[in-house]
């Protein structure tokens, strides 16, 4: 996996836009859904609409599908103007958390539906539904009802008849989440796959963020019907730019604190340097750190951002383990921190038991609290 | 006048559509417009005929309450309302707990379930008779030259007794459909945690099965309740000089002319199903919230003392209800009671080819026959429009509404409407008075309710994204009406269609007003055979309704069956 964000981001200079969202606002009686919504979508990318329930990303991708109508605002699809525009006008094709098979026909004909329409020749229709079965895997189910498969193989198929009149755009709402857990993670990896040999523009909503994370080519975090922030899946977890995509996505520590300046904070009785964060000094902030942003190697008196731990409780995860610990100088401030199964045993972590550890300055982040 | 501005408004709307929806959208307003219209012609309009009636008077000036007045002012028709009520409400009292009995050894014994099936059966039995049937059969079981008559003591059965009896049976079938439901939705994982807690089986019944079976009680009673005070057929035939609201109406109306007179007694008559009709609303949906998805179905087990007695019970109450549909096809296959017992297919033949009513049977299963594949057909495209189109905005409450309200209103209050409404010279529709379309319509319209829940029950089975993923496709809506929408839900249709023909077979009150001797019906000849005291015909005619509905039910389950193995193979097919 290539790590390096700023080329990911650079990337999109030369890429076309598949769709453009101007100022999209969407309102339910007194309640507004989505605020304001700009978004770009390049040609080819995976894109995650990200955020907890109500946040605004199922209705704003249903704006996307002509499902449900905007207050204000543009959508472009490839130039063209598609604001108001009714569904089956717009260029797309979309798999629901249902899936939506039609129950009475056979996977086949559930494949074939949107082809039948257009009046292509049968020959045609039987080798192109052949064609996206052998894609999702499923070469013989032809004949089988919806019924007869498993909630993996149904969610394929809707897939499948999606990508059969060879859309524009693929939208996926919450896709996954009627799968039960195991299925869930071999999906995601299925459906980046084909997403990528497709190479079909889609947007996908979900509300877990390990499947926005290990999909996505881009990630928009959502919340109260406002865009938090874009950005790779590595911007979003190592730089997040406000506390609620701190807060929404993967764990973190967080540090009540008062600015110093200079990049310096006090916690407690501990001053802390955070590289990268500049506050005025006495403002209020909360740091944010990582569990895994911790140094165990070669800690001594002398390495900045260190703490006096005393592991409290330790949860064990298999190949890993959360350790929560104490620190004389944070009071009764609680952290977790993530080791592997094999630095417990080699730093002998147990529970009733000091350690030594240091805070990584690159990673913590500071937001002014309120 | 007042439908005619509605239609506007929708007009209005829709066109306010035009410019962001397509062509599908249109289509869909459109034919919902056309439905909801119907609905406004054939039951709001006619509501609104009585209500101006009532401040009539005879010339057709403004009265006010004048009417009113003089009901109560008259001794004879407030002592009518107060029988309705009493009677009702005794009705209710021995109807409901003994179907409560019957449904709690049906969901709860260990009886064998093919004994079980029978017993369902017997006991649905009544629900395919018109209500004048079991009135003749009392007649002849306790009348003046009745079988069972000394058990009376020198008492009457013409009067109140006999409407009771009558209408015990009538509705019984109706309590007891809607307690099995309600006793069947019990989650057995409440009787698990009782035993371990130590219950005994009398906490258990008053703490778990009766607060369970509340709602379900309740609304058993108000069915019942509307179902007697509305009914017209048995206290015509069995009711002697004990009035009640029901044949006042028909007596004011038919007998006296006064149309006036008829409507107050008819506002009368709404306001208890009105009333009845609210609660039943009420308490169905919270039958529904009741059983959440974690609910696991009670499992009975055998007890050989409590499955005998139950069975027993059972046992008991099916002889009753045998013995009245058996009365009555026994008059019908003997010369004359009580004097020449020997079998004959006499009345038969009398009803059928030979007397000035031969029309009516023939004229009956046209009628049953349009309504059950019209009025299953409309029932089914209304329920469809309002379920899956999006952003109908205010069409789809006020459709919902009407579609409901018809339950409300007593056939006999309809029919009347339809009078005052239809005859009207002024009124353009005037050319359907008379005429077999209008008993249709009305038909449909008077027992819309049912089918429409069915149809809604139906559809919400299926997934809500398919236009959206059809459109998503570029596929019209209505292909997936017919290649998806259609045949996943034939199943339903064709039960209303089976239950329109079933009352269309059956009903009395609506129609009682708007036949001609052309389009005479089966029930409403019986009526007049008992009136003219020839029972044996009347019998016959009433074996003949009930034998036709048996057959109906018996094609339709055999064609379900053989359709569901045909063309519904998707459903229960086990993964693979």
């Amino acid at each position: 996996m290539q790590l390096t964000s700023a080329s990911q981001t650079d990337k999109h200079a030369n890429v076309a836009l598949a769709l453009e969202i101007r100022g999209i606002q969407k309102r339910f009686e007194s309640f507004t859904a989505l605020h304001n919504i700009d978004l770009s979508v390049y040609q080819g990318e995976m894109l995650c609409l990200l955020g907890p329930s109500g946040c605004g990303k199922t209705t704003l991708l249903r704006i996307i599908a002509g499902l449900e109508s905007q207050n204000a605002g543009h959508i472009l699809q490839g130039g063209r103007d598609i604001s108001n525009l009714p569904p089956a006008k717009r260029d797309y094709g979309i798999v629901f958390q249902s899936y939506a098979l039609f129950p009475n026909l056979t996977i086949a004909d559930n494949v074939s539906y949107g082809l039948v329409n257009r009046r292509v020749n049968r020959q045609e229709i039987k080798a192109r539904v052949q064609e996206l079965l052998t894609l999702v895997g499923l070469p013989t189910s032809g004949n089988k009802y919806p019924s007869q498969l498993s909630g993996g193989q149904q969610q394929r198929i809707a897939l499948a008849r999606a990508l059969a009149t060879k859309p524009g755009l693929l939208l996926l709402d919450e896709p996954l989440s009627a799968l039960d857990a195991l299925e869930r993670v071999r999906l995601r990896g299925e459906i980046r796959r084909l997403q990528q040999e497709v190479g079909v523009t889609t947007i996908m909503v979900t509300h877990d963020q390990e499947e926005a994370l290990s999909m996505a080519d881009r990630i928009v975090v959502m919340n109260h019907g406002i865009i938090e922030q874009i950005g790779t899946p590595q911007e979003i977890y190592e730089q997040p730019a406000s506390p609620f995509v701190a807060d929404f996505v993967g764990k973190i520590n967080v540090l009540p604190a008062i600015s110093l300046g200079a990049q310096r904070f006090r916690t407690g009785q501990l001053e802390l340097h955070c590289e990268g964060c500049d506050h005025p000094a006495g403002t209020p902030v909360n740091l944010y750190l990582r569990p895994e942003d911790r140094l165990l190697e070669n800690v001594t008196s002398q390495t900045p951002n260190r703490l006096n731990a005393l592991v409290k409780r330790i949860e064990f995860l298999g190949g890993s383990c959360i350790a929560e610990v104490s620190c004389s100088e944070l009071a009764d401030q609680t952290l977790s921190f993530h080791f592997s199964l094999n630095q417990m045993h080699d730093y002998d972590i147990r529970v009733g038991q000091p350690v030594a550890l240091a805070l990584r300055a690159s990673r913590i982040r500071a937001f002014a609290q309120g | 006048m007042q439908h005619a501005s509605t239609e506007k408004t929708f007009a209005r709307s829709a066109e306010g559509f035009l410019s962001k929806l397509n062509l599908d959208a249109l289509i869909a307003r459109i034919v919902l417009s056309c439905i909801l219209f119907g609905l406004c012609c054939f039951l709001l309009a006619p509501l609104w005929a009585i209500l101006v009636n009532a401040v009539l008077d005879k010339q057709g000036s403004f009265v006010g309450l004048t009417n009113f007045i003089i009901y109560i002012q008259t001794p004879a028709l407030v002592q009518s309302a107060w029988n309705s009520i009493w009677v009702s409400l005794i009705v209710v009292l021995i109807s409901v707990p003994s179907a409560f009995l019957f449904a709690y050894a049906l969901t709860r014994s260990c009886l064998p379930d093919s004994v079980k099936a029978i017993f369902r059966i017997i006991a649905l039995i009544p629900l395919l008779s018109p209500s004048l049937l079991s009135a003749i059969s009392f007649v002849q079981w306790f009348g003046n030259q009745g079988l069972l008559k000394p058990l009376l003591s020198g008492g009457s059965i013409y009067g109140a007794p006999g409407i009771i009896l009558a209408e015990v049976y009538n509705t019984f079938p109706h309590a007891l459909m809607i307690l099995v439901t309600a006793l069947s939705l019990s989650d057995g994982r409440l009787y698990e945690a009782a035993n371990a807690l130590g219950t005994n089986a009398f906490r258990k019944f008053t703490t778990i099965t009766l607060p369970a079976a509340k709602y379900g009680l309740i609304s058993a009673s108000t069915v019942v309740f509307t179902y007697v005070i509305s009914d017209f057929g048995a206290p015509k035939v069995i009711g002697g000089n004990f009035n009640v609201l029901a044949v006042d109406v028909f007596k004011q109306v038919i007998g006296q002319h006064n149309f006036s007179m008829g409507a107050v007694v008819g506002l009368l008559l709404i306001l208890p199903s009105v009333i009845s009709f609210v609660i039943d609303n009420v308490v169905r949906r919270k039958i529904r919230a009741q059983l959440t998805a974690r609910s696991t179905p009670f499992a009975p087990k055998p007890n050989r003392l409590t499955d005998s007695l139950m069975g027993l019970y059972c046992l008991i109450v099916c002889t009753f209800l045998l013995g009245v549909i058996g009365m009555a096809l026994y008059t019908s296959l003997i010369k004359l009671w009580p004097y020449n017992l020997s079998l004959t297919f006499d009345h038969y033949r009398f009803v059928l080819f030979e007397s000035d009513i031969a029309l009516a049977y023939t004229n009956s299963l046209v009628m049953s026959g349009i309504t059950a594949v019209s009025g299953a057909m409309i029932v089914f495209t209304g329920a469809y429009l309002i379920e899956k189109t999006p952003r109908l905005g205010l069409m789809r409450p006020v459709m919902h509404f009407l579609a409901v309200l018809s339950m409300a209103v007593p056939g006999l209050v309809l029919g009347l409407g339809y009078i005052v409404f239809f005859n009207n010279p002024h009124n353009p529709l005037n050319f359907l008075y008379q005429t077999m379309t209008l008993i249709v319509l009305s038909t449909i319209t008077h027992y819309y309710t049912s089918g429409h829940l069915t149809a809604v029950t139906a559809l919400k089975q299926l997934d809500n994204d398919f236009e959206a993923v059809s459109s998503s496709l570029k596929v019209p809506f209505y292909v997936t009406f017919f290649r998806v929408t259609l045949p996943v839900c034939l199943p339903a249709i064709l039960d209303i269609a089976r239950y329109y023909f079933v009352v269309a077979m059956a009903t009395l009150s609506c129609v009682v007003f708007i036949y001609t001797p052309d389009t005479i019906l089966a029930v409403i000849a019986i009526m007049h055979l008992d009136e003219s005291g020839e029972i044996g015909p009347a019998s016959a005619l009433a074996c003949l309704i009930v034998l036709t509905s048996i057959l109906i039910c018996l094609i339709y389950s055999l064609f379900t069956s053989v359709m569901l193995a045909r063309t519904q193979k998707w459903r229960n097919l086990a993964r693979t």
